[in-house]
Parts: C-alpha cells; sequence; structure tokens
C-alpha cells in the first residue's frame, strides 16, 4: 500500500482555503435558491394558471435534466446568446440557486399542503386577507414542517457544489485535484477534500437539529 | 340581520342543500339541528361564504354577499366564526391568536389589542393563559380562546360549528356557559349543534334540517315538545 501525506501536507492550507469558495457558493445559491422556490410555490398555489403552468414547467426542466449540463450551458452556452462572459463564480450560483429553486418549490408546496385546512378558514372567517394569512399564518407552520426536508435540499447542494470544477472555480474539489495532478498522488489529496465535504455537511446537520429544535417551543 | 333565500349547494353531483329560505334578526339566538348529513354545517358555513353557495342570494344587512363582486373580507369581519376544532394559530401565543388580526386587519395599535385580548380572556375566564401556546391547552379552554379570538374583532353576528362537539364531556359546560353569557349580553348567534339542552334553553328558533331543507322552523319549546314532522320526531327520539 502507497500511502503518504507527508508529500502532500503542505498543501492542505491550499486546499483549505477552496472551503471559502465552496462556502460563498452554496450560501449564495441557497438564498437565491430559496426566494425563487417561495415564489415558484406562490406561483404553483396562486390562481392565475399560465403562472401555475410556468412553474410546473420550470421546475419539471429542472429537475429533468442533469445539474452538470445546466451548468455548462449558463456558463459556456449562456455567453453566446447574451454576447459577454459570465464568470465561474455567478454562473456556479445561477445554475446551483436556479436547480436548487426547483426542488425547494416542490418542498415548500408539499408543506403548505400540508397545513390543516382550518388555518386558512379561520383566517379567512376573521376577514384576514392573503398576503398576511400566507406570511404570517400559512408559511410560518409549513417552514416548521419541512425544515428536516429542507436541510436536506441545503446538504444535497453543498455536496453537489463540487461539479463546479467543471468550470474551473476554484473550490475544496478543484485544489484537491489539482494538488493530485502536481504531486502525482490522488488518493491523499481526494481523501482530505472527501473529509471536508463529511465535515461540512455534519456541521449543517447538527445545524438544522438545533434550529428544528427552537421551532418546536411551541409543541 | 341574515337573509337567505332559496339556497342551495352542491358539491360535484351532490345537492347538499335544497333551497333554503330563512332571516336571522338582530339579537335572535338560533339553533340549527338535525342529523348528520343534513347539510346543517355547510348551511352555516354559506352565511360568511366559507362555503360558495350555487344558487340563491344570502344578504347580510345592506350586502349581497352572494354578490362575486362584495368584498367578503370586509364581511366576514363584522361575523364571527367559531369551528368544531377550533382552529387556533398554533405558533402564536394565546394573547396574539387574539389579537393578530384586529392589528393585522383593522389597524388598532398594539397597545389597544392587548387590552382588548386581555379584557376578553378575563371574560372566558382564562387571563392566566395568555402567554401558553394552544398547544398546552385543554380543548375546552382552546375553544374558550376560539371564542375570545372571534369577539376580539367585534363582530356583530357570532355563528358556531358545533362547538362542543370535539370536546371530552367534562369540558362542554365550560363552553356552554361562556356561550350562554355571550347570549345575554344580546349577541346574535347562529349555532349548529348536537346540545339539545343548550338549544332549548338559549334558543329564540330551532332550525331543523333535513337531507338539505329547512322542515322546521319554530320556538324552542314548541320544536322539544310537538315537532310537526316525523322526521323530526325521529330525530328527538334519538337524541333525546
Amino acid at each position: 500500500m502507497d500511502l503518504d501525506f507527508t508529500q502532500i501536507a503542505p498543501s492542505i492550507p491550499y486546499i483549505l482555503k477552496g472551503l471559502g469558495i465552496t462556502l460563498q457558493i452554496v450560501l449564495a445559491a441557497a438564498i437565491l435558491g430559496f426566494t425563487l422556490g417561495i415564489i415558484l410555490t406562490l406561483w404553483k398555489i396562486g390562481k392565475f394558471r399560465l403562472l401555475r403552468w410556468f412553474a410546473d414547467a420550470y421546475t419539471s426542466v429542472f429537475r429533468g435534466t442533469p445539474m452538470v449540463l445546466q451548468l455548462l450551458i449558463i456558463y459556456y452556452g449562456l455567453p453566446q446568446i447574451i454576447g459577454f462572459e459570465i464568470t465561474a463564480f455567478p454562473a456556479a450560483v445561477i445554475a446551483f440557486g436556479m436547480n436548487s429553486a426547483a426542488y425547494i418549490s416542490e418542498i415548500i408546496r408539499a408543506g403548505i399542503l400540508a397545513v390543516d385546512k382550518g388555518q386558512s378558514e379561520a383566517s379567512l372567517a376573521l376577514g384576514i386577507p392573503y398576503r398576511p394569512m400566507m406570511k404570517d399564518i400559512i408559511l410560518p407552520q409549513a417552514m416548521k414542517n419541512i425544515l428536516p426536508a429542507l436541510m436536506n435540499e441545503f446538504i444535497t447542494l453543498t455536496k453537489e457544489s463540487a461539479v463546479v470544477t467543471v468550470i474551473g472555480a476554484m473550490d475544496v474539489m478543484r485544489r484537491a485535484y489539482i494538488v493530485g495532478g502536481q504531486t502525482y498522488r490522488y488518493f491523499e489529496p481526494l481523501l482530505i477534500a472527501g473529509i471536508i465535504y463529511y465535515i461540512l455537511v455534519m456541521v449543517l446537520t447538527i445545524l438544522g437539529k438545533a434550529i428544528e429544535r427552537r421551532m418546536r417551543k411551541s409543541d | 340581520m341574515i337573509k337567505i333565500t332559496n339556497l342551495e349547494k352542491s358539491f360535484g353531483s351532490n345537492l347538499v342543500l335544497k333551497g333554503i329560505s330563512t332571516e336571522i334578526k338582530e339579537g335572535e339566538v338560533v339553533a340549527i339541528v338535525g342529523p348528520s348529513g343534513s347539510g346543517k354545517s355547510t348551511f352555516l358555513r354559506c352565511m360568511n361564504v366559507l362555503e360558495i353557495p350555487t344558487k340563491g342570494e344570502i344578504w347580510y344587512r345592506q350586502t349581497e354577499v352572494t354578490d362575486p363582486k362584495v368584498d367578503m373580507m370586509n364581511v366576514r369581519q363584522s361575523i364571527g366564526m367559531v369551528f368544531q376544532h377550533f382552529h387556533l394559530f398554533p405558533h402564536k401565543t394565546v394573547l396574539e391568536n387574539l389579537t393578530y388580526a384586529p392589528i393585522t386587519v383593522k389597524g388598532i395599535s398594539k397597545e389597544e389589542a392587548d387590552k382588548i385580548a386581555e379584557h376578553l380572556l378575563r371574560k372566558v375566564g382564562l387571563a392566566e393563559k395568555a402567554a401558553e401556546y394552544p398547544t398546552r391547552l385543554s380543548g375546552g379552554q382552546k375553544q374558550r380562546v376560539a371564542i375570545a379570538r372571534a369577539l376580539a374583532m367585534s363582530p356583530e353576528v357570532m355563528l358556531f360549528d358545533e362547538p362542543t362537539s370535539a370536546l371530552d364531556p367534562e369540558m362542554v359546560k365550560e363552553v356552554l356557559d361562556v356561550m350562554k353569557s355571550l347570549v345575554q349580553s344580546g349577541m346574535t348567534m347562529a349555532i349548529v349543534t348536537h346540545e339539545m339542552g343548550f338549544a332549548r334553553e338559549v334558543a329564540d328558533r330551532v332550525l331543523f334540517l333535513d337531507d338539505g331543507r329547512l322542515v322546521e322552523d319554530s320556538p324552542p319549546a314548541e320544536f322539544f315538545s310537538s315537532p310537526k314532522s316525523i322526521r323530526a320526531k325521529e330525530f328527538l327520539e334519538k337524541m333525546l
């Protein structure tokens, strides 16, 4: 067996620096995905047929094609249409955000449908208009129900973000790969990248559980 | 106050209300009784258009609420409703349950809403529960909060949809007591109920629904001692 971490040990800080890029992409994509996801959900359950159709079609397309293809279309394909280059970072955020929005909108929709119909009836009976009802009564309850599923989606996003390697963003994955190329040792740097992702996911999991506990205070 | 003419309601091909006409006058307490599946809840829910009538007219004061152009949100503010399963907002405290709609819909200040809410909670005997979440309350307490929540909008009519049917027997009385004090305050009320003793005691009129039709409309003394229809006789024999 040929395992030697001493050779790549000096490169560990270099790989770790990718964590910043990974986190930035994931965070920005999560915010974008969540915002778009809520809008898509409201369209899906709303009364305007055209918006409903669009939101359903959107979800269908983004779930029905590979993530890496969406990323490549935005990074390599889109400049041809819009006439200017997109750098790796915004391309990654847009691709992951839009992809994630499709999944998140389905999660939130299920969460809203799971809220007891009596809640909207009670709101109607009190004369509460649609907007505040959604914002203050229905969505907060839906969010509590879907937190585990939402957390799961963010974890998937974190792991999937490694795909940005293909467009050359200097994330953890890319850096591990470069170190491998420089030292002709791939196993060790990739293992380290794996450990970094795993710790990241564990931290997210613990964070999610903590938020869940806090939101349960009314039970 | 509420005038109903030829009200029909169907769900799909199922005709639930088959032409009901009646009127509820200001200050009147009307009990709506009948076998399950007779359409009493649907009838009540049509009054504030939680169910959209298929045919017929409902007038609330000078407003035709069945007119699709009418802003129901406005009308609903003056029609309070209490549900069988309470439907309190579980993520809000008892006090917030009472103050949310007045602040959001009527735009009154938080201080004033709090004051009204505290007063109402005292009235239903739950002042000490203001800071609790609904899940910490018993069924009877929840329903009293739900009544207080509806009252916080200072409605002119109160609709009750089987308010004690989901309660354990020992909690029925506390809710009925609150409702009785509401009757004494002169509130206009329509109550779908299976509590015959209560209906007999507080109602000015009893409406007996059977199979989507208004079969009897009489004062309680008359309805309970000498019902006119065979259906009502059979129903009362089973209930009493």
